[in-house]
């Protein structure tokens, strides 16, 4: 079923607050595609990168339930092929310090098995707690 | 009734002069220091009240100068002129003192060093009216001669329209046939009517005409000359073919063509079928004429064969022809150098070049116009995908704009080949479908109609199957938001359009600007569409940006009618700012007749110089080369230019700076106005002068200045590229040595004079200079006395 879309203020808000972590005009997007086309990660991702552009410009907020941000690697291929010259890893990048902030912590040090704790690479567990600083 | 010499006019411009500067202090201040001055305050000088104004004083007061205190002079010199006509003055008894732009409006928030500054102006300008004496306008007589580069549809359209209203036209085009990109197409949108169909018969018109000379195979290598009065030189390639009327003459029987060996692409045919190295171009080329192309015909390369010559049986074939160079005198210019079509190899993810499927529209087009035949040159499979905005809309290869034509050319293409061959299963992949003109919308729709799909998506890049050769298009559709990655048998690129490369030497030699999109820059975007900056010179085509045949031909039109409502004048007149000289003072030393570079100073009868006035341009750089002031300016005398400068300075109180600038009327004191009009703020110590070019000011007018009490001075002038006097900028370094010399030997920082070059847009730098020169005399202090002194005239 289709979904009906409102413009209010939150909307224009999240979409500035979007521009501004990002320091991208996401507004420039003309959606051609080229973006999703040329993705590595593309056929993993539940909504594809011009979508999340495209998304953030409507000012809908689903957009950071998608997976899509945390699959981009920052690999510049989209980067490098936008005509309009925009940083789409630098969005993704905002969406993610926007889920960061939260500081909703998705692992527990204390209930990972002692076993297991001693196999894992101290960076990944130094890596982790980094994310959440944010 | 009282009679007054000069009246000074103060406006105070609806508040934006008089908010800042206190007005009637200035009144006060010029009429205690002058006695045969009428002074009048007045809302808008500019208004025809405020003329009338100046009118009616005349008439009353019998005044025999006029100095208006108010915006800067290019906005208004002309209309107050106009005023001073009415009243019966020379127009040329007219001083604006800039109250606005170099005063009001850059020194808002310190009204009363803006009102003492006002009064500096307005005493400059006022002793400089003192000086001013009637200048008479000289008339130009202009004739019937025009140049047109570029023989595409728009060169072509705009030399018959100009041949049929009875001017002489030279039409010069570099490729050996008429006809341009359009006879490379087959069939033109929306109509479907065949493109060479079109243009030959206008092609033919062309050489039938008995106005027009043609010159194909030819280029422009320079052009010298300004305001509707060009000398351009043509160079003429050798097609090494006989074409006098002889017995010799080419038959066009083949032979040649026949016999030769070599196989290139033909251009024509863009590389879809081959010629030989002695071909006719394309078979509607005009001229119908054989050409040879030397960088592939044995002869030229290693001497091994001549198989043309032998068995030509006119002896029409002549391997010694040379170049000729032809002089062509007109009195305008039309460019209409079209374009090339961008190089696809500059998009490597798209493998053009590289894939054997990927070919451009260009060549697109040739093939289309080949796949009814028994054998096409080049087989074209089942599955075809257009790909729109190659080379456009694409800030990573720097062409933001929208070419368009490609949106429409590739809907012909695909609905022509559709037409021919119904089986074809055609895809276009296109951003944002621009189908804007008369009748394009509706062609869209019955390319949708025919059963063409068009995909909104731009393709993020291709692979080639290295077995079949197919092209593996990836895409995001971005309505359905599936990636599509599907097999084409191939893939046509529609390519942008760019600027005709080859143009730079006519945009050098004739100093035309360009758009931020690289193609010539129209005087106004609306009513001026296709009149350059450059006086005489006109834009007919995609040479002032992209457009399709219907826009180019009605701007090539267009074109030829402003060249006839131009030269319908008759006679312009010729600006009387120009170089003179006192033949009472002139002692016939002849050491100016080299400081000329055009050549206008000469020795008469009497053994004095002489200016011929056909030949200055009125840049003033002869000046410094008169040891006896005898060489002058007119409107910018060395008396007006030291009075000018001595009565800005006579006010100056011993703690007080100031930096005497002098900008050259081109370039510099624009661009110190549009400061003034964005309001941006820089040193009070500054007074601006007009002149026409800063290598008037000779080295003893700069010592005076310091003499009279100046800290700095400042020359601002535009950089040779930009600059109708392309010797000026040497002289002005030349004066500057003489000048830093003598003030080394008075122990004077040399620091305190500089010579700048601005370009239009260079706000911030003349800025950050002239406050940069403002600090440094802060920290320096004035000149002494004794210094000063020594510097005097």
């Amino acid at each position: 079923m289709a979904k009906k879309i409102k413009f209010t203020d939150k909307t224009t808000k999240f979409l500035e607050k979007i521009m501004d972590l990002s320091g991208e005009q996401v507004t420039l997007c003309e959606q051609c595609g080229t973006c999703s086309g040329g993705c590595p990660f593309v056929e993993e991702m539940d909504i594809n990168p011009s979508q999340i552009m495209r998304l953030v410009m409507l000012g809908q907020e689903e957009v950071m339930e998608s997976q899509t941000m945390w699959l981009c690697a920052s690999c510049y291929t989209c980067t490098i092929r936008c005509p309009r010259k925009l940083d789409l890893s630098k969005v993704s990048e905002a969406l993610r310090q926007v889920k960061l902030r939260e500081a909703v912590d998705n692992i527990d040090i204390a209930e990972i098995d002692a076993a297991e704790a001693v196999k894992l690479p101290t960076i990944a567990l130094v890596g982790n707690f980094r994310k959440f600083t944010g | 009734m009282e009679t007054k010499k000069t009246g000074i006019y103060l406006c105070q411009c609806g508040g934006n002069i008089s908010n800042t500067v206190d007005l009637p202090k200035v009144t006060e201040h010029l009429k205690k220091n002058n006695d045969d001055i009428l002074v009048q305050e007045y809302s808008h000088m500019c208004s025809g009240k405020g003329q009338q104004l100046i009118i009616d004083d005349v008439k009353k007061h019998g005044l025999k100068k006029i100095v208006v205190a108010s915006c800067s002079p290019h906005f208004h010199e002309k209309t107050f002129r106009g005023a001073l006509k009415k009243a019966g003055l020379n127009p040329y008894v007219l001083e604006i003192a800039n109250l606005r732009e170099h005063c009001s409006w850059i020194h808002k928030d310190i009204p009363e060093i803006a009102t003492e500054k006002a009064k500096d102006i307005v005493d400059a300008s006022h002793s400089k009216a003192e000086l001013d004496f009637a200048l008479q306008e000289k008339k130009m007589q202009l004739g019937n001669e025009i140049l047109v580069i570029g023989g595409g549809i728009a060169g072509i359209q705009t030399s018959l329209d100009l041949a049929d209203s009875g001017k002489k036209v030279t039409l010069v085009e570099k490729l050996p046939t008429l006809g341009g990109m359009m006879a490379v197409l087959t069939k033109t949108f929306p109509t479907e009517d065949c493109a060479a169909c079109i243009i030959s018969p206008k092609m033919a018109a062309v050489t039938d005409h008995p106005n027009i000379t043609l010159y194909t195979n030819a280029e422009i290598l320079d052009i010298a000359g300004h305001r509707l009065h060009f000398e351009a030189k043509v160079k003429i390639h050798p097609r090494y073919i006989k074409s006098d009327i002889d017995m010799d003459q080419c038959l066009i029987c083949n032979k040649c063509t026949e016999v030769c060996p070599v196989s290139q692409p033909n251009y024509w045919e863009q590389g879809v079928i081959d010629r030989k190295a002695i071909y006719i171009p394309a078979p509607h080329a005009i001229p119908y004429r054989y050409i040879l192309d030397t960088e592939n015909c044995s002869h030229f390369i290693d001497n091994s064969c001549s198989k043309c010559v032998d068995i030509c049986p006119q002896q029409a074939i002549d391997f010694t022809q040379e170049e000729k160079i032809v002089d062509v005198a007109v009195d305008s210019v039309v460019v209409a150098t079209g374009y090339d079509i961008f190089d696809a190899m500059r998009k490597p993810v798209f493998g053009y070049g590289k894939f054997k499927n990927v070919v451009t529209a260009l060549e697109m087009e040739r093939i289309v116009d080949h796949i009814s035949e028994a054998e096409p040159p080049r087989k074209i499979g089942k599955r075809i995908a257009f790909v729109q905005c190659v080379g456009s809309r694409d800030e990573q290869i720097g062409n933001e704009y929208c070419s368009r034509v490609c949106c429409m050319y590739s809907v012909k293409l695909a609905s022509l080949l559709k037409q021919a061959k119904p089986e074809k299963d055609i895809y276009i992949f296109y951003t944002d479908l621009r189908a804007f003109g008369k009748g394009y919308e509706e062609y869209y729709k019955r390319a949708q109609n025919m059963g063409i799909k068009f995909v909104r998506g731009k393709p993020s890049h291709f692979v080639e199957n290295k077995i079949n050769k197919k092209v593996t298009v990836t895409v995001e559709d971005t309505l359905s938001r599936n990636i599509i990655e599907s097999d084409f048998d191939l893939v046509v690129l529609a390519n942008g359009l760019e600027p005709n490369k080859a143009s730079e030497i006519v945009a050098d030699t004739l100093k035309l600007a360009k758009s931020d999109d690289g193609f010539f820059k129209e005087a106004h975007p609306k009513y001026k569409p296709v009149d350059t900056l450059v006086e005489g010179v006109f834009l007919a085509g995609v040479a002032q940006g992209p457009k399709d045949i219907p826009d180019t031909v009605t701007q090539a039109s267009a074109a030829a009618a402003r060249v006839i409502a131009t030269l319908a004048q008759k006679e312009v007149p010729i600006d009387p700012i120009l170089a003179f000289v006192h033949q009472d003072i002139c002692d016939g030393c002849q050491k100016c007749l080299n400081a000329c570079p055009p050549k206008a100073i000469s020795i008469n009868a009497d053994g004095k110089a002489e200016v011929n006035e056909a030949l200055c341009l009125g840049c003033g750089s002869c000046l410094e080369s008169c040891p006896v002031e005898a060489l002058d300016l007119h409107y910018y005398t060395n008396e007006q230019l030291y009075a000018e400068v001595s009565a800005a300075l006579k006010f100056k109180k011993d703690n007080e700076k100031r930096i005497i600038v002098f900008a050259d009327d081109n370039t510099t004191y624009r661009l110190i106005d549009a400061c003034g009009v964005r309001k941006m703020k820089y040193t009070n110590y500054a007074r601006v002068f007009r002149v026409p070019s800063v290598s008037r000011i000779t080295p003893s007018l700069i010592e005076y200045a310091f003499a009279k009490g100046a800290d700095a001075v400042f020359l601002g002038d535009s950089p040779v590229k930009a600059s109708r006097f392309e010797w000026a900028n040497a002289v002005t370094r030349k004066n500057m040595e003489v000048v830093a010399e003598k003030l080394k030997k008075l122990n004077i920082e040399t620091d305190r004079l500089i010579f700048s070059q601005f370009e239009a847009k260079d706000l911030m730098k003349f800025i950050s200079e002239i406050n940069k020169l403002a600090e440094l005399i802060d920290k320096l202090g004035s000149l002494s006395d004794e210094q000063k002194a020594k510097l005097e005239r």
